[in-house]
């Protein structure tokens, strides 16, 4: 039989403008009075848009603030810091496309991506740095596209040491303010750094323990399983804000005499138990999805419980909910913003400090649609990518 | 093959029979977990007597000393700190009962447009989808409350739209109802309505089980509400309500509804996101019903309204429920972040009680567990109306 994608219509149902606008816009009257309202509205909207961002905002407060927008009040002399891990995520990120990416023309177009934010109203040097970032990320692609199998391993080793080295760099190292990689302390952080920092932190660790919690949650042992499932309705019914103002005020309470914990690292716990909790319910749905059969054959070949877990359940789990994780990644990056709330100086928080300048009173919708344009910008990307990545992969059409 | 080399032992050491060894394994856990919380409780307990405090809630009965913006029965800064604490959550329930009302609808039609063959009614809705789950909700409210609310026009250039709708930057004035001597009575004959309304209901849905027919039930049980209503409003020798319209007095508004800016932008915000996500999922639940079977529905003779009342909607909704109790309830929880616009819901006011009395546990526990309850009550509820109308399975 021929396939019915490649027929061709017949004659007159070939599209030309006119008879598609009149199938999709003018089908009916009622169909023509709404593209008409909604011809309209798109009309009124997209005017009153442009008049604002185009003729009516001040927009030399971003400009004049982007650095604080981004690094908060980091000290400038030790930004290049800063420059050297994004530089190492890049190259990384270089490599791995020019490894994994090999069918995509376009893939590698993001890695220009930087020197279009050059075009930015940042600093000469930040410019400086961007291109180099770039020409780095290209380096990253090139070695990649070379030698992939060479590289294979120690990309993925150098994925796994990426958070430890951008936690030192940014932390630093010696305690005395000449020597080498001299601290700067948490509550200079600030921006989209923090964000970044929040988000990638509350990730991480909140991953093994959402895993954790959702196996308990599907174990025998009785008292485990209450256990997980009391930890996850718990945190499930309660507001993340509630969770931070527990880790701000409470968790300080909890710990011994002489322990402390930064106000950054209390948002940080606070990020993670909320995120470990909404982690455990999309894990066990992606266990709930792997049929029996797979327990009895693994069962069959001699592997423990454990084994079968780790080696032939949680993989096959995993790679069936990844859409749901980049989702509830996407909200971990959105929900960071609330630390503004306990007083941290994150993008959101940043944005009130650059407001209280008083040659920039009043400029709220400017500070925060730019705000808000990073928030969305970072999502849209990520879950563009992942979409792009599933279709690639097959995930979870296997 | 190990055990029929040696089939003469029957008991195995407990160390290696699993039933033991998971035994074993919980009680250890057990006791890991109460050794954590009691170091905890420990450490609390510690450093609270440092401060000089001992949990207790004794302090509820103080007066609170500061005053709230808004306020569903009478309060002033001589009440209790229970009373402030009940005001918060009659705020929070109003947020959140107005809020799932209007996301609701809103969310209906934006998941219906989504579907739209009209391609600029489509592409609109999904340029509003793409736009709002995209962002974060907290910079989102805050942009509306600063950058929207509180920069419409002072009262004396305020913006009136048709209906007398005012818009100014002290708060939106709506029209209002002044219950007049005879609106008791009204209110009488509206609950009269009601219960006519059930029996309506009732009736009809057995008339529909006796003979398989499927007569309009909601439709005629509102229409008789409906007639009751207008029958006593008619027929009463004072009109129940009077209809107070805002205007501009002086710097202030007056007359009407006057909804603080705070209220309008944390329930308008909260409205507009929520919705997005539940356009998704009646999107979601529309497009789950196979399309095999409405084309059978046409084959059968039914009509297009008919198509979507009796085989469509049903089969959606099975599939719409569980996802839009989660959205509820992420409502619910979301109207927290009133503390970032100053709308005095129950976590900001406990915010408020906790900075002055340092009673930080105490509070914060309270309203883990006022949420906490409002959360299972919501679930418990939407679960009930999921057990009515999922599939009965053979």
């Amino acid at each position: 039989m021929a396939n019915l994608d490649t027929m061709m219509p017949p004659v007159t149902e070939r599209s030309n403008i006119l008879r598609w606008a009149r199938k999709n816009l003018f089908g009916s009257w009622t169909d023509s009075l709404l593209t008409v309202v909604g011809a309209l509205i798109a009309y009124w909207a997209m005017r009153g848009f442009l008049n604002w961002a185009l003729n009516v905002a001040e927009w030399e407060v971003i400009s004049a603030n982007m650095r604080l927008l981004m690094i908060g009040q980091y000290p400038i002399e030790h930004a290049g810091r800063l420059w050297l891990w994004l530089g190492f995520l890049v190259f990384l990120a270089g490599n791995s496309i020019g490894i994994w990416a090999r069918g995509s023309r376009y893939a590698f177009l993001l890695l220009l991506a930087p020197a279009a934010l050059a075009l930015a109203p940042f600093g000469s040097e930040p410019k400086r740095w961007l291109v180099a970032l770039t020409l780095t990320g290209l380096v990253g692609w090139g070695l990649g596209r070379g030698k992939p199998e060479v590289l294979k391993r120690s990309v993925i080793a150098g994925w796994v040491v990426s958070l430890p080295i951008i936690v030192i760099l940014t932390h630093g190292l010696s305690s005395s303010e000449t020597g080498f990689m001299p601290v700067v302390r948490t509550t200079l952080w600030g921006g989209l750094l923090l964000t970044f920092l929040l988000t990638v932190v509350g990730i991480l660790f909140s991953f093994p323990m959402g895993v954790a919690l959702a196996l308990g949650r599907r174990s025998e042992l009785s008292v485990i399983r209450w256990f997980s499932v009391g930890y996850i309705e718990l945190v499930r019914g309660v507001p993340l804000i509630t969770i931070l103002f527990m880790a701000q005020l409470m968790l300080p309470l909890f710990l011994p005499d002489g322990w402390t914990l930064d106000r950054v690292l209390r948002a940080m716990v606070g990020i993670t138990l909320f995120s470990a909790a909404y982690l455990a319910e999309n894990v066990r749905g992606g266990l709930q999805a792997i049929p029996k059969g797979q327990y009895e054959a693994a069962e069959a070949l001699g592997l423990n419980g454990v084994q079968t877990m780790i080696f032939i359940i949680l993989p096959q789990a995993l790679r069936l909910i990844i859409p749901i994780l980049v989702g509830q990644f996407i909200g971990v990056f959105k929900d960071t913003s609330l630390v503004a709330i306990v007083g941290l100086l994150d993008l959101l928080g940043i944005g009130k400090t650059v407001l209280a300048q008083p040659q920039f009173l009043g400029l709220q919708r400017e500070v925060y649609a730019f705000i808000s344009l990073i928030f969305w910008v970072l999502s849209y990307g990520m879950s563009y990518l992942s979409q792009q990545l599933e279709v690639r992969l097959g995930v979870g059409k296997r | 093959m190990q055990r029929d080399a040696q089939p003469q032992q029957t008991t195995i050491p407990f160390w290696r029979d699993e039933r033991a060894l998971k035994v074993l394994g919980q009680i250890i856990f057990v006791i890991i977990v109460l050794i954590i919380g009691a170091l905890i409780f420990h450490n609390m307990r510690v450093g609270l007597a440092k401060q000089g405090i001992t949990l207790s809630y004794s302090f509820f009965k103080n007066v609170s000393g500061f005053d709230i913006a808004e306020t569903a029965f009478p309060y002033d800064r001589n009440s209790t700190y229970w009373q402030a604490f009940l005001i918060g959550l009659v705020n929070t329930v109003t947020v959140g009962s107005v809020g799932i009302v209007f996301s609701t609808i809103l969310g209906v039609i934006l998941g219906v447009a989504r579907l739209s063959t009209n391609f600029i009614i489509n592409r609109l809705a999904a340029f509003y989808l793409e736009l709002i789950r995209n962002l974060s909700l907290l910079v989102f409210l805050i942009f509306w409350y600063l950058g929207v609310f509180l920069k419409l026009p002072r009262v004396q250039n305020a913006v009136i739209w048709p209906g007398d709708i005012i818009l100014t930057n002290r708060g939106v004035g709506i029209p209002w109802g002044i219950p007049t001597a005879s609106f008791p009575t009204f209110r009488l004959i509206l609950l009269f309505g009601l219960i006519l309304a059930l029996i309506v209901f009732f009736a009809l849905r057995a008339y529909s089980q006796r003979t398989g027919r499927a007569p309009l039930t909601l439709l005629w049980s509102i229409l008789t509400l409906i007639v009751v209503g207008a029958l006593g409003w008619l027929l009463l020798p004072e009109k129940p309500l009077i209809f107070d319209l805002p205007f501009v007095k002086g710097l202030n508004l007056s007359g009407g509804k006057i909804l603080t800016p705070e209220f309008m932008a944390l329930t308008s915000g909260l409205v507009l996101y929520t919705a997005a996500f539940i356009g998704e999922v009646v999107r979601a639940g529309i497009q789950s019903v196979s399309k095999g079977q409405s084309e059978a529905a046409r084959a059968l003779g039914l009509n297009g309204f008919q198509t979507l009342r009796l085989i469509v909607f049903p089969q959606a909704l099975r599939v719409i429920i569980p996802p839009l109790t989660s959205q509820y309830l992420n409502l619910v929880k979301n109207s927290s972040l009133a503390i970032a616009v100053g709308y005095p819901d129950v976590f900001y006011v406990s915010n408020t009680i906790q900075n002055q009395t340092g009673r930080a546990v105490e509070m914060i526990s309270l309203v883990m567990l006022t949420y906490l309850s409002i959360s299972l009550l919501t679930s418990v509820l939407m679960n009930w109306y999921n057990q009515r109308i999922k599939l009965v399975e053979r």
